[in-house]
């Protein structure tokens, strides 16, 4: 590959499911729907369901009818199992880079950069069947200069039935952009997308030809940042935000009014998390890094308008040292829905202590945040202590004007609680099958 | 002896938590001398390393699961109905091995035995009957079985 730098892509192909069926083998061919909270709609299918037309964010009752006739298998989120199953696969990813970032439940990034590996198709290969053996999970795997390449790498890994795609020349890459309209680039909203059209810019190879200045314009920094990236030039998040200091309130104004058009779907998941610069031994400074990574994830989720219930605290020592090797995490279910930071530091530090185990030499600490809906399809509690009911979200409100107007990190939580309690409905849930002894697999003998 | 993780008591805000301890420190003190049998032992001053179970059973945490048995065709092999295997998913199924194999969607324990080209999923029990897997079983192996944990 002649570029300086390569990322890889590892994204679990509809990962509820394949959770699901890793432990159910009669469920493989079979159309599989898997259902948010409440089960209220589909969060996640299988590629048989979506071949009966049916898409993600289908009211469960919409499909009810097909169900018999389908013979549709139905689960409700289970997302203690595909906690535990993502820890899994971010464990084995991890032998394969130096330098693993998770993105959500069931995304990495590998950086392969200054990897010597002559055949990176081999290498997509090999992460593909070991994930799958030691897991059952089907991962596809976008192999790119650039981390926005990788992505548009992998939409392709997933089609082409290898579950492997490599952009490693240019002309590959001028291909792909060429085929890639411009609502599949990563980062640019249906409403953004549509602007573009209109202007005669259809897929990603035209906007990649585009003058920054224009760019910039339009889409501030950030969107410089992601065209650089089509073009193969890789943007790091450091260099990234460092650019938006130094213009500081020109910018963010214009960022925080672009953002409207420029957002991302809302994420399902949220991780926050980042390899240490040395090795981190004391306890004490890894809970430090916790709140800064809570406070980050939690502020990402008040961006898209939503609220969260699970939160999962994992941590690492350095696979490639040899020394000893631990690696561990946990998973805590809040009583309802918010994105209040200490609903969720208060347990992360008490997961944190839980897990922490001495005489290692930490690498890496993270958060992820699941179980997010928008913040209006939060249930009703009767209870009336939900996020948006009480003066939680008001405070939050305050505190993230606060702190857009005199910088991040101005107000800031020491830490305080709310007890509550909530009950969700789930009839159509899996066992717990790798994280409780009552609830383990069933083989026959 | 495997630690049991019922989830850690929070207070009442949490639910639960909930986790596989990947190297959880079960502790039995090693002690690297003979106790003198009725002297009064400074072992404390000895004690050089604990062991964990976890370590010597679940070498590779990422790919191991915990599966119970249900049925009685694996008894000659220590295997009984209501025992606890731990599957790991990374080995390699080679002859006379006992596994984990999917045939027609369900999941069974069974010795492997490879002949040339011919498989076999043969019980360990004379009153079951071997069976000879055919391409059309459409049969996986699920995983390895490394252990058994049986209550005495």
């Amino acid at each position: 590959m002649n570029y300086p730098t390569i990322y890889a892509l590892a994204d679990c192909n509809h990962f509820y499911v394949s959770c699901e069926r890793a432990f159910n083998p009669s469920l493989e061919n079979k159309p599989v729907a898997v259902l948010s909270n409440n089960d209220g709609c589909v969060v996640a299918l299988s590629p048989e369901l979506k071949r009966l037309g049916v898409t993600r964010g289908t009211p469960w009752f919409k499909i009810k009818h097909l169900i018999k006739e389908h013979d549709i298998k139905i689960f409700s989120s289970n997302y203690t199992l595909y906690a535990d199953m993502s820890f899994r696969v971010m464990t084995i990813l991890e032998r394969f880079t130096p330098d693993l970032e998770l993105y959500s439940i069931d995304e990495a990034f590998l950086n392969f950069s200054g990897l010597n590996e002559p055949d990176f198709n081999r290498y997509g290969s090999t992460i593909r069947s070991v994930v799958r053996k030691y897991t059952g999970i089907p991962v596809s795997v976008g192999i790119a200069p650039t981390k926005t390449l990788a992505k548009l790498a992998n939409r392709i890994a997933k089609k082409n039935g290898s579950g492997v795609f490599c952009i490693d020349n240019e002309q590959v890459r001028r291909k792909v952009l060429q085929r890639t309209g411009v609502d599949h680039i990563w980062g640019i909203g249906s409403r953004y997308a549509a602007k573009l059209r209109k202007r005669g810019i259809d897929n990603a190879l035209q906007l990649s030809l585009v003058d920054d200045d224009k760019i910039a314009r339009d889409m501030t920094i950030v969107g410089v940042r992601m065209v650089n990236e089509l073009r193969g030039i890789p943007c790091s998040e450091e260099s990234c935000s460092r650019l938006q200091d130094s213009d500081d309130i020109a910018w963010k104004k214009k960022a925080s009014s672009f953002n409207t058009s420029y957002r991302d779907e809302p994420r399902k998941s949220i991780v926050s998390s980042k390899s240490f610069g040395r090795p981190v031994s004391k306890y004490r400074e890894l809970q430090e890094a916790l709140y800064c990574y809570c406070d980050t994830a939690l502020k990402k989720l008040r961006d898209q308008g939503s609220v969260a219930k699970r939160i999962t605290v994992y941590l690492t020592t350095n696979p490639f040292r040899n020394e000893p090797q631990y690696a561990n995490y946990r998973e805590a279910v809040l009583p309802g829905y918010s994105a209040y930071p200490p609903d969720f530091t208060e347990p992360a530090v008490k997961m944190l202590k839980s897990i922490y185990r001495k005489g290692f030499r930490y690498k890496k600490i993270g958060v992820m945040i699941n179980d997010i809906i928008l913040q209006e399809e939060a249930p009703i509690d009767i209870f009336d202590t939900a996020y948006i009911d009480d003066q939680r979200s008001d405070i939050m409100d305050c505190v993230d004007k606060i702190n857009s107007r005199w910088g991040k990190g101005t107000v800031h939580f020491a830490g305080l609680g709310i007890k509550r309690r909530w009950e969700m409905r789930r009839q159509h849930l899996s066992p717990k099958y790798t994280t409780s002894w009552k609830e383990l697999l069933v083989v026959k003998a | 002896m495997i630690k049991q993780d019922k989830g850690i008591k929070l207070g009442d805000n949490i639910k639960g938590i909930y986790g596989f301890e990947g190297t959880a420190k079960i502790s039995r003190p090693l002690v690297g001398m003979k106790i003198p049998a009725g002297f009064p032992s400074p072992a404390q001053d000895y004690i050089e390393d604990s062991l964990d179970l976890n370590e010597f059973l679940v070498p590779r945490p990422s790919s191991t699961y915990f599966v119970r048995v249900d049925g009685d065709s694996m008894i000659d092999a220590g295997v009984f109905s209501g025992d606890i295997l731990i599957v790991d998913r990374s080995l390699e199924a080679v002859n006379n091995k006992v596994v984990i194999a999917v045939i027609d969607s369900e999941l069974t324990v069974k010795r492997l035995k490879i002949d040339n080209d011919r498989y076999f999923l043969v019980p360990d029990n004379k009153d079951y009957p071997a069976v000879e897997v055919e391409e059309w079983m459409n049969m996986t192996i699920w995983g390895v079985a490394t252990y058994v944990i049986h209550k005495l």
